[in-house]
């Protein structure tokens, strides 16, 4: 066996999203890795840490808490002292189904399940989101979330310009 | 920034909760047409019939487009662009994220191999 080429990441897989009805997104991708290990990346903070606010999003995670059971909480707080994610788990099979709820958008924030298939040693992972109503999914996509993202992002170069002129004056 | 959103969603509502527009919006669904042909069709007064759309405009949910003296109906396709591009939009957040996790899965797969070397010897 070519161990070169086995230790490089072939072609990157294709993400596909679907608007599967009104209240629910179904994202699918495979991995090329054991079920076992991508579970493992989405239930270690110190992993999870590492690829879920990638540098494209201009955000990173200041702190992650999970706690990984049934009933138990996690905790995503970005660097912006108001951007925070939260949930509960409401179900922990391991390495192959996590369900949570997302909890910072109030009310309407959607269930996220996560499937974990294994495939000849790929893994197919589908994350689904099931908002509580058509129009929860519709604020979720006109914008709430991105918008408060982008706020901040000009929030921080407004101080950054207001830095830089007290600094000068 | 939600309460925007919630007023678009009431106009929406608003202008899908009569039956005639809603006919209208299936019949602009198949060809566009003039606020004439729709109150034909409805068999309306033209004013009437302009307030529907009107309604539907507002929402969003049909554009209108006036040529000389007819002022032609369409689907609004706006909206459903808008759905797209932030559908879009979240696929490449999560296509980022993937791509990230890709390398993670990398990095513990050879780590495995590395630690089941180490046990076999």
């Amino acid at each position: 066996m070519d161990a070169r080429r086995e230790s490089e990441p072939t072609m990157k897989n294709d993400t596909t999203v679907e608007r599967k009805s009104e209240r629910e997104l179904v994202t699918t991708r495979t991995f090329n890795g054991p079920a076992r290990i991508v579970f493992e990346a989405w239930t270690t903070p110190e992993l999870f840490k590492r690829w879920w606010a990638p540098k494209s999003m201009g955000m990173s995670l200041r702190s992650c808490e999970m706690d990984v059971r049934v009933g138990g909480k996690y905790r995503l707080e970005f660097e912006h002292d108001a951007m925070a994610f939260f949930g509960t788990y409401l179900e922990v099979t391991p390495h192959s189904r996590l369900v949570w709820t997302n909890e910072e958008g109030g009310e309407g924030g959607p269930v996220t399940t996560v499937t974990f298939e294994e495939q000849g040693g790929k893994t197919l992972l589908v994350l689904h989101e099931l908002y509580p109503s058509k129009e929860a999914l519709d604020a979720a996509g006109t914008g709430a979330a991105d918008a408060m993202v982008e706020t901040f992002a000009q929030l921080d170069e407004l101080l950054l310009t207001l830095g830089a002129s007290v600094g000068r004056s | 920034m939600v309460q925007y959103a919630r007023t678009g969603f009431d106009a929406s509502f608003a202008a899908l909760s009569d039956a005639t527009r809603r006919g209208v919006l299936e019949q602009l669904g198949r060809a566009d047409a003039s606020i004439t042909d729709l109150a034909e069709k409805f068999d309306m007064t033209l004013t009437g019939m302009k307030k529907h759309v009107d309604v539907l405009e507002q929402a969003g949910l049909v554009t209108t487009e006036k040529v000389g003296r007819v002022r032609t109906c369409k689907l609004g396709l706006r909206r459903l662009e808008e759905e797209a591009s932030w559908i879009e939009k979240y696929r490449q957040r999560w296509c980022a994220r993937f791509d990230e996790l890709d390398k993670v899965v990398e990095e513990l797969k050879r780590k495995e191999k590395i630690d089941g070397r180490k046990k076999r010897e």
